[in-house]
């Protein structure tokens, strides 16, 4: 995998993608009020829009081998280690700058009808955009430092925006919940960066430079860069939710709809993924550390898709079909198959935010309902909203020609080809268990009949334009977008042409027979998974649902009691810890040190404080005594 | 004609400034004291100018009439501020002036 060095050119108009979204943010929240709610929804929309449509020119003037740097200024400048506040686009890059610009634009658009009656559709705008400069400087980030600026940036925007409805107890406790797991995942980021930095520095180059990385990033012993490249791996699983530090994305669905489709499903959750991909010349130098990257992303995309079997509420299935899919791109980039996890996260932005977005309408349509059991029969009313979500339910189960399918099979198919048969077997069963829980979901949901009760209750309708619109883009997107990267047997991959400038040429052994012979069994899996949700799910009429009580089902049901157990084991002991220490050791040790050193002190100045009489005489007298004292002294002296 | 011995003019002058000095540390009434420092003051004067006499040199002089210009000053201001204490406390006894002890 040897690159030829790529040209790079300076390029000033870089730094506007993130600072037009950043200045939306910025005068939306000083000026919000006074603009009005509509304007500044408005603005918001536009700002973004702004910033796709430079990084679009951008993508089109890139060279092929090309990269394009901004760097603004050096930020830091200590001896022989510089660090520059620097961007740059280079292939990998302009890909995510166009998913994270592009899709939040749409995001943006569909907000205007999904928040338009909310009291806080200013602050929402103000945080949406924060987000999108936070995730465009993480993408565009030209050293790590930068891209941690970013990292953190995004975390804090997703805190923000899952608590935003901060009246519901429960929103904050979700956000906090994210934003404390997503801290331990930072830490062993920030100990990984650090350990680069000091690691590299013994050798002497003292760089966090992507590009200067990549050119020393020989000098390193094999154990350091297997103990860096795991660090950064644990802050990779916190920000995309993989195993064990998943547990806060289906959480994380208390946010407001748009938000959970844009940061929890298609842009910030990929960050991880992002950053090991960049990092992809460290990665692949650390064999244990790929093969560990390898079975956490199979085990979590076999786990999370066997909680989403069971799952009742719309957002809840979906959020763990997100960290199954999630799990698909680190299994890709354990086995060094970067170009076909990057082309996972594009895919699964189109069809992951077309079905939240479906989702976000549904709830809209149904005042908030989110109980898939009291669903059904949307089809008739929603026609708009029940078909591109069919379109994103078939891409996200791989059916033939969408955009799942080329992604996922291309997955797959480099699991296969390298002769790892165990991961591909569990990838292959979780493409089953995908299609299963999409088509259940899709039949709880469309089909079957809308009991009376539920007529009377609420009066579905159809979303207005400027929701379906971004709703008919990303449908589109679900079947479109895969075609960029087709197998060989059809018509090519122009996509890991494209990303060869930064991965290399990727080597494939296997033939086209085995290729399609692998891609038919895996057919006939997500077939076979499609079939058993219809014969459940598509006559029973919603709300019915009688479940068979097995011990499996209610494991599911109950996500393998995961929260519980983190709760019994980490969050009890560590409040239990926190208290003692507050009633005991905060009162006694602490407070008694602070205390007893204020009472010696007064105590002391209790002794001395006689001497002051405020008496200007006996000061005097104090003063002649000294005079003659000292006089005494030299006189001695002479 | 003998001429005083400088030791007289010195012993004298120690005698008049230990009174100024015991003047200033017991006297209770600020007006006494200022006229301690006076006291004080010229038997510093009276020192300079027996040595100036001694050694046949002006410059002890010179001293004295910055001594008795900055005692001047020292006054008119010493005495301001008596009078300003006065109106004050309706007293002139330094001991009950206390107010910026702790």
């Amino acid at each position: 995998m040897v690159t030829s060095e790529p040209a790079v050119f300076a390029y000033d108009l870089l730094r506007w993608i993130p600072l037009v979204p950043l200045l939306g943010s910025v005068v939306n929240l000083f000026a919000g009020r006074a603009l009005g709610r509509k304007n500044a929804a408005v603005l918001g929309c536009t700002a973004v829009g702004a910033s796709f449509a430079i990084a679009l020119y951008v993508f089109f003037q890139l060279p092929a081998p090309g990269i394009f740097r901004d760097t603004i200024y050096t930020w830091i400048e200590s001896g022989s280690f510089n660090v520059n506040l620097s961007l740059h686009v280079d292939a990998l890059a302009a890909v995510m700058l166009l998913i994270v610009t592009g899709i939040g634009f749409l995001i943006h658009v569909y907000s205007l009808g999904y928040m338009g009656h909310d009291e806080g559709i200013v602050r929402f705008f103000v945080y949406l955009n924060l987000f999108i400069f936070f995730m465009v400087v993480l993408v565009m980030a030209d050293n790590l430092l930068v891209l941690f600026i970013g990292w953190e940036g995004v975390g804090l925007c997703s805190y923000l925006l899952i608590g935003f409805w901060y009246h519901d107890h429960a929103n904050t406790i979700a956000g906090n919940k994210a934003f404390i797991v997503n801290r331990v995942g930072d830490f062993g980021f920030v100990l990984g960066m650090l350990l680069l930095v000091t690691e590299l520095g013994r050798q002497g180059i003292w760089t966090l430079d992507f590009s200067e990385l990549q050119n020393h990033v020989r000098l390193l012993s094999p154990a350091a860069i297997g103990l860096i490249t795991l660090l950064l791996f644990v802050g990779a699983t916190g920000k995309s939710a993989q195993l064990p530090l998943f547990v806060w994305l289906p959480d994380a669905m208390a946010g407001p709809t748009p938000v959970s489709a844009l940061i929890h499903a298609a842009t910030m959750v990929t960050a991880g993924v992002y950053m090991t991909a960049r990092l992809h010349y460290l990665f692949a130098l650390a064999p244990t550390t790929m093969s560990t990257i390898a079975w956490v992303g199979a085990a979590t995309a076999f786990f999370a898709a066997t909680i989403a079997l069971t799952q009742n509420d719309i957002k809840k299935v979906l959020a763990y079909s997100t960290v199954s899919q999630l799990g698909y791109m680190f299994l890709a980039i354990g086995i060094g198959a970067f170009s076909a996890a990057i082309f996972h996260v594009f895919t699964h932005a189109f069809f992951k935010a077309c079905l939240f977005l479906g989702a976000g309408s549904v709830i809209h349509a149904l005042d908030g309902e989110q109980d898939m059991r009291r669903m059904g029969g949307l089809k008739a009313h929603m026609p708009t909203t029940y078909w591109t979500y069919l379109l994103a339910t078939l891409a996200i189960a791989g059916l033939p020609f969408t955009a799942g399918f080329f992604s996922k099979d291309l997955i797959l198919w480099q699991a296969f080809d390298q002769g790892e048969l165990a991961l591909w077997g569990i990838g292959l069963i979780t493409a089953g268990l995908t299609a299963f829980y999409m088509f259940r979901q899709l039949l709880m949901i469309f089909h079957g009949e809308r009991s009376a009760q539920q007529h009377a209750r609420s009066h579905p309708h159809e979303s207005p334009a400027v929701m379906t619109l971004p709703l008919i883009i990303l449908a589109a997107g679900s079947i479109f977008a895969g075609w960029l990267g087709a197998p060989e047997y059809l018509w090519g991959s122009r996509w890991n042409q494209f990303l060869q400038s930064v991965f290399g040429v990727e080597e494939h052994h296997g033939s086209v027979i085995t290729e399609i012979m692998v891609t038919l069994l895996t057919l006939a899996v997500v077939a076979a998974g499609i079939y058993c949700a219809y014969v459940k799910y598509a006559r029973a009429a919603a709300g019915i649902g009688q479940e068979p009580a097995s011990l499996l089902y209610r494991l599911s049901l109950n996500k393998y009691y995961i929260d519980e157990l983190y709760d019994l084991f980490i969050v009890r002991p560590f409040t239990a810890c926190a208290r003692f220490f507050a009633r005991f050791v905060d009162p006694s040790v602490i407070d008694g040190a602070v205390n007893g050193i204020a009472a010696s002190v007064r105590g002391f100045s209790w002794v001395w404080r006689g001497l002051q009489t405020g008496n200007v005489q006996h000061y005097l007298a104090g003063f002649l005594l000294g005079t003659l004292a000292l006089l005494a002294y030299y006189i001695g002296e002479l | 004609m003998r001429t005083v011995p400088l030791n007289y003019y010195l012993i004298l002058s120690a005698i008049v400034f230990s009174i100024g000095v015991i003047g200033v540390l017991v006297r209770r009434n600020l007006i006494v004291v200022l006229m301690s420092i006076e006291l004080m003051l010229n038997a510093v004067n009276l020192t300079f100018i027996a040595f100036s006499r001694y050694l046949g040199s002006i410059e002890g002089q010179i001293a004295v009439f910055f001594v008795m210009a900055v005692a001047a000053a020292e006054a008119v201001i010493g005495l301001a501020i008596v009078i300003s204490v006065f109106r004050h406390h309706q007293s002139l006894d330094p001991q009950e002036m206390q107010l910026l002890k702790w």
